[in-house]
């Protein structure tokens, strides 16, 4: 297989707007003849219908939930990053590119993330115009705040519903074309297979969710924006459908499936507290602003809290290790995530974790101090000189439910404690996946006339995605990037003409749909969807989890194997397949999660070397960071499908060049 | 598109019962200022005044042009309430098998069909009783007076412009008059007419206040009456207090600052005015 | 806060498809922990069934941290079961007792037809959206500054409290003429706040409204049931000010 990134010539900041200069186009009155097919509604799917219905192409959207609007874009809570500059701080389009560029560790592609930061201030302007209500400071003017790995304040945020209010501007943007007929919205219907025709995206397979019934939809380009593959490990910040299977499917019929070992963990979740648990609780990244993370000092008081018979606020502020700042004085509580979520297992692995829990895996994020010095403040503005301690406390906490209300009454639902008195208990969860389908600079996977967007594509984060840039990469896709290079590929399409749905190619692939529906109704087995899932999140987190090394890796292949053989022998699920079917469901994605956690294991295994979200052991200094190998690793591990044996697929190897920036070793001391 | 919602649509809907609903109470509280005058503390003056009002209320032109207003009110907002009811329950053809409504809404607010449909029975019997005596019965008692004349009770009319005219000097009709010698006699019910000249010389009140206080000290169904009026009242004290600050949040009158406001001012004027109501029969049939 | 486990029966509502006839099924679940959310004891339940080779309870859920609006369930007569300012995914056993019997209903509304069990089609709020929930600008970029427009912060704040609406639909499910005004004052009344929205302000209204009443939902009597079983306690001053954009609409 030949990976061609096809990044345009010239300096870095002028490579996007000479290639939208010399991309072909499409005339408005050839639009209407061709049809685009989109999977998925998040901020990638919704922009790109929306604006490729507005531009007057023939768009069908698709997604799994009932409605466009929740898609798991809307659980995004902490902001959206943009370099517009207006706090003053000294913040650019380059410092932006660099900031991605390092905090994904050196392995993203320049080209992409410096387009990214191009189109990123666009986008505030985009979602404003749409009626995005961000917080605004008392002038009127837009309110920012920070987030990990930066040292400027860019990220532009609504409270903690960033993503609700993105996710429903660009969904007011698709219904406005869904109202104009320009698109045809199937809600609950998911994609089990692309069809390919000479070679091309022609249209898909898809399942009716409420009749089972399965559809032939054609068009003349495919776009895939069905999000990240976290659910590989059973217990994620995911919502319970985010699935793989549309990434996965087209994986399958020949797109190249990049860097699947880089997930994301992120430090800030709330711990796991039981076996029947479905699902972790993200407390977003902006907490880390007003939080310090610590463990007790001394291993005999994080017992006695295990125990119950200490409480956080007992233990004297000499005998509290802030970990973070302590190893990190300069980035202190704001280094990227990978690096604080390894800080925390570090410390939990030495026996310091604070959850009484199996596994002991918590530490302590206190807003203590935070509701002190802004409790004084408020009261010094407010015209009090010498408050009393409880009118500090108060003041405190009222400033920390403004910023923070909705994060900490979550919270206080979940856990029954209440975060304005005790510490927040958090540990890392997986929660984002920067590998995904290989896209070249126009977003098309290997499979021409296959798009992919968003977190379903491997392209801008790297090893490692800093805070608040998925919202920003998944709005530039859809809105900014598509619409021209979709319609570069689609103008050689004008005259192909309505692509008839009853050729061998659909008929083949909806074929293998039905049997593989068929054998999961009759397979008869005894056990259910979610335990195999269970079983494989546990080998996954284990073993493909924060810390890797060779030998755990190589037994998770085997073990990943031989539990797809089970699952597929032993599996049971009830129901037909002509009616709504939601095990039917879970094991159609199961099945894709299987094989991909497969191949993340053996991807992991390859990269003999330490880089952002992936964290091999034998790769670390004497002070626990990541050692990368540039000279043997610095490309995009490109996996190619060679049968229903995953051992078997093949790995190509974009290399990543750093023409515009100095590749170093990441430090945020 | 703008004419037909205004008209058709839901929102419109309320906007009526809204309108209806906020007239209605100001209809009240005219009828509640004359109610009021039945407790007088001296009988004399209190009949006075409520005949006096009676009056004002039956020949007063703008009176009587909003009186036509307020019967279109009270058709309007039974008709359109019964409309919205219908088609609320049509928006949940299969209701819950378990639901725990208390836990959210007020019982008025869930009970304002019921409310006001006791309402309305409520006003077509008032109306019967005292409206429509006033207006068509013929045999409408005049107000008259008992005055003590060198040592004899003896009754006297008492005309609008404040003249006393001894009953016994009036003849009912012309006929009668003729045949009695009378000087004056009664011609539509409260004219009165010299009977030689045949002009008409003053004007009679019609004794509602009779009409009022015998229906409620009827010796076998007052104290029935009584408490049924007082009931009544009780009910409409719940309907206001719900339709009253709602029929502002329709109208879209609603400010953070002044709404709470609104919600007890709605609260108070429910109250105070039904338990005014229902003050009278009470006094009437107890004290009187 | 230790946890515990608990034994509750269920009553729920079982339909096989949109056109079969429903009835209330009785289930005994043992072992619950109070520790697990609403969600994770259906999921025990369900294994249970599994295991047991009956057909599992199908019920809408996806996020599963109260933001994507899909859990919908009427628990014990009120939506999203009985604590205030969280969705059924948020509520926790811990707010059961020990032998409780627990009644789990889908929403019940014309404009929300059950399709298996307790998911029901909440389409309708789509199609209202479509109507006019929009600002009509193209998604070129090419718009002025995003802070060329100063918008006043109580404005933006209101705004965004009217737009944390998650579109679940218990307004809907909880008021007792299955009315939508909380869900169509709050998208009017988003867009009605903002200078970016106040241009086709009064189309907006008109259309949605207009949608609103096709779709079959009953009318507003004020009850106030809406705003109290809101997970995001989207306030009834949203209603107020989409009644006065709409009688303001409406005589222009």
């Amino acid at each position: 297989m030949k990976l061609d990134s096809k990044i345009p010539e010239g300096h870095i900041s002028e490579k996007w707007t000479n290639h939208k200069n010399h991309l072909k186009l499409v005339a408005p009155n050839n639009r209407p003849k061709i049809d685009v097919i989109v999977v998925g509604t998040g901020l990638a799917g919704a922009s790109a219908a929306a604006s490729l219905g507005e531009m007057g192409y023939n768009v069908k959207s698709f997604c799994f939930q009932d409605s466009p609007r929740r898609a798991h874009s809307i659980a995004a809570q902490g902001g959206i990053n943009a370099a517009k500059n207006y706090q003053n701080d000294g913040d650019s389009i380059y410092r932006l590119f660099y900031d991605t560029i390092k905090g994904g560790d050196y392995r993203a592609r320049e080209a992409n993330v410096h387009r990214l930061a191009e189109v990123s201030g666009n986008i505030i302007d985009q979602c404003v115009a749409q009626g995005v209500p961000f917080a605004r400071d008392y002038g009127g003017m837009l309110d920012n705040r920070s987030f990990g790995g930066t040292q400027v304040q860019r990220t532009f945020y609504a409270a903690g519903q960033t993503g609700q209010q993105l996710l429903l501007g660009a969904y007011s943007a698709l219904s406005r074309q869904i109202g104009q007929g320009n698109v045809q919205q199937f809600n609950r219907h998911e994609m089990l297979d692309i069809v390919k025709v000479d070679g091309k995206a022609r249209g898909i397979i898809a399942r009716n969710l409420v009749t089972g019934e399965i559809e032939r939809h054609s068009a003349h380009a495919v776009i895939i924006a069905s999000g990240g593959y976290g659910n590989v490990y059973f217990l994620s910040t995911n919502a319970m459908g985010s699935n793989v299977s549309a990434g996965w499917k087209i994986h399958k019929k020949g797109a190249a499936f990049a860097n699947p070992c880089y997930v994301q963990i992120h430090p800030t979740c709330i711990p796991v507290h039981g076996t029947n648990q479905s699902k972790l609780t993200l407390m977003s990244e902006s907490l880390r602003n007003s939080g310090r993370i610590w463990v007790p000092k001394k291993k005999e008081d994080a017992e006695a809290i295990r125990a119950g018979k200490l409480k956080p606020t007992q233990i004297a502020e000499e005998d509290r290790d802030y970990y973070l700042e302590r190893r990190y004085p300069a980035f202190g509580n704001l280094v990227p995530r990978d690096v604080a979520s390894r800080a925390a297992k570090e410390r939990c692995d030495e026996g310091y974790g604070i959850e009484a829990n199996d596994t002991n895996e918590g530490v302590y994020l206190d807003f203590a101090s935070e509701i002190t010095s802004k409790g004084r403040q408020a009261a010094l503005v407010a015209g009090d000189h010498n408050p009393s301690e409880a009118k500090i406390q108060e003041l405190g906490k009222k400033w920390i439910e403004e910023k923070y209300g909705n994060l900490f009454q979550m919270y206080q639902k979940i856990t029954d404690e209440n975060p304005y008195e005790t510490p927040m208990k958090i540990y890392p969860a997986v929660h984002y996946t920067m590998g995904g389908v290989w896209v070249d600079y126009n977003l098309q996977s290997t499979i021409p006339g296959c798009f992919v967007a968003g977190e379903a594509n491997f392209s801008d984060h790297g090893a490692n995605r800093l805070g608040a840039s998925a919202l920003m990469q998944g709005l530039a896709d859809g809105y900014f990037v598509l619409p021209y290079t979709v319609s570069d590929y689609l103008a050689n399409e004008i005259r192909t003409g309505k692509i008839s749905t009853q050729s061998a190619e659909f008929d083949e692939a909806e074929r293998e749909v039905r049997a593989q529906i068929d054998k999961f109704l009759n397979n008869n087995g005894t056990k259910s969807v979610d335990y195999f899932h269970k079983q494989l999140g546990n080998i996954m987190w284990n073993k493909v989890g924060m810390g890797r090394n060779a030998q755990g890796l190589s037994e998770a292949v085997k073990e990943i194997d031989a539990l797809r053989a089970e699952f597929h022998r032993d599996v049971y699920v009830p129901g037909s397949a002509n009616e709504m079917n939601t095990e039917l469901e879970k094991a159609l994605r199961v099945a894709d999660f299987m094989e991909l956690g497969q191949l993340m294991a053996m991807d992991a295994l390859q990269r003999n070397e330490s880089c952002g979200g992936h964290f091999r052991e034998e790769y670390q200094d004497s002070e626990g960071e990541t050692l990368r190998d540039d000279e043997n690793f610095k490309f995009v591990g490109a996996w190619e499908y060679n049968g229903p044996d995953i051992n078997q697929e093949i790995l190509n190897k974009e290399d990543l060049n750093y023409e515009f920036i100095k590749i170093a070793a990441r430090n945020y001391k | 598109m703008a004419n037909s919602a205004i008209l058709k649509s839901s929102l419109a809907k309320k906007y009526w019962m809204a309108l209806t609903g906020l007239f209605l109470c100001l209809f009240l509280i005219g009828h509640l200022i004359g109610n009021l005058q039945l407790l007088s503390t001296e009988k004399y003056e209190a009949a006075m005044r409520f005949n006096q009002y009676a009056l004002f209320m039956t020949s007063n032109p703008a009176v009587k042009a909003l009186s036509y207003v307020t019967y279109l009110s009270i058709l309007f907002h039974a008709i359109d309430g019964i409309w919205l009811t219908v088609q609320n329950r049509k928006a949940r053809p299969i209701g819950y098998v378990k639901n725990n409504r208390s836990a959210n809404t007020t019982w008025a607010s869930r009970n304002m069909a019921l409310l006001g449909s006791l309402v309305l029975i409520f006003i077509v019997s008032h109306m019967a009783t005292f409206w429509g005596r006033m207006h068509y019965d013929a045999n409408m008692p005049l107000y008259k007076v008992e005055l003590s004349a060198m040592g004899q009770k003896q009754s006297f009319y008492r005309t609008t412009t404040q003249q006393f005219i001894p009953v016994d000097q009036v003849a009912p009709s012309l006929e009668e008059a003729h045949k009695t010698g009378k000087g004056k006699y009664i011609k539509n019910r409260t004219e009165l007419y010299d009977a030689n000249a045949q002009i008409k010389i003053a004007e009679l009140y019609k004794d509602l206040y009779k009409i009022t206080v015998d229906f409620f000290k009827q010796p076998t169904y007052g104290l029935l009456y009584v408490i049924l009026y007082v009931i009544s009242m009780a009910v409409l004290a719940f309907h206001l207090s719900h339709g009253f600050a709602s029929s502002f949040q329709s109208m879209g009158w609603s400010h953070p600052k002044y709404s709470p406001f609104i919600d007890k001012f709605g609260l108070v004027f429910s109250i105070v005015t039904c338990l005014l109501f229902a003050i009278i029969p009470v006094y009437v049939y107890f004290v009187l | 806060m230790a946890t515990k486990f608990i034994n509750i029966n269920l009553k729920v509502w079982r339909q096989k498809d949109a056109k079969a006839k429903g009835q209330m099924e009785t289930y005994k679940l043992d072992k619950v922990s109070t520790d697990s959310s609403f969600l994770e004891m259906l999921d025990q339940l369900n294994e249970q069934l599994i295991n047991e080779r009956k057909e599992p309870i199908a019920f809408d859920h996806d996020c599963r941290e109260g933001i994507c609006g899909a859990c919908s369930l009427y628990i014990n007569g009120r939506a999203h079961g009985p604590d205030r300012f969280i969705t059924t995914c948020q509520l926790h056993m811990r707010s059961f007792k020990d032998g409780e019997t627990i009644f789990i209903e889908p929403w019940r509304s014309k404009a929300f037809p059950v399709i298996k069990d307790l998911v029901v089609d909440r389409s309708s709020f789509d199609r209202i959206q479509q109507a006019g929930g929009f600002v009509s600008v193209n998604t070129s970029g090419n718009t002025i500054d995003a802070n060329a427009t100063p918008i006043n912060k109580a404005d933006a704040d209101r705004s965004f409290e009217a737009a944390a609406c998650i579109g679940c639909g218990a307004c809907v499910a909880s008021c007792k003429n299955g009315s939508a005004m909380l869900f169509v004052g709050a998208k009017v009344s988003q867009y009605a706040l903002l200078p970016q929205g106040k241009i086709e302000a009064h189309d907006r209204v008109l259309n949605m409204v207009r949608q609103m009443d096709e779709e079959g939902f009953g009318n507003c009597t004020n009850t106030g049931a809406c705003e109290i079983e809101c997970p995001k306690g989207i306030s009834l001053e949203n209603i107020a000010r989409m009644n006065r954009e709409y009688l303001t609409a409406s005589m222009s």
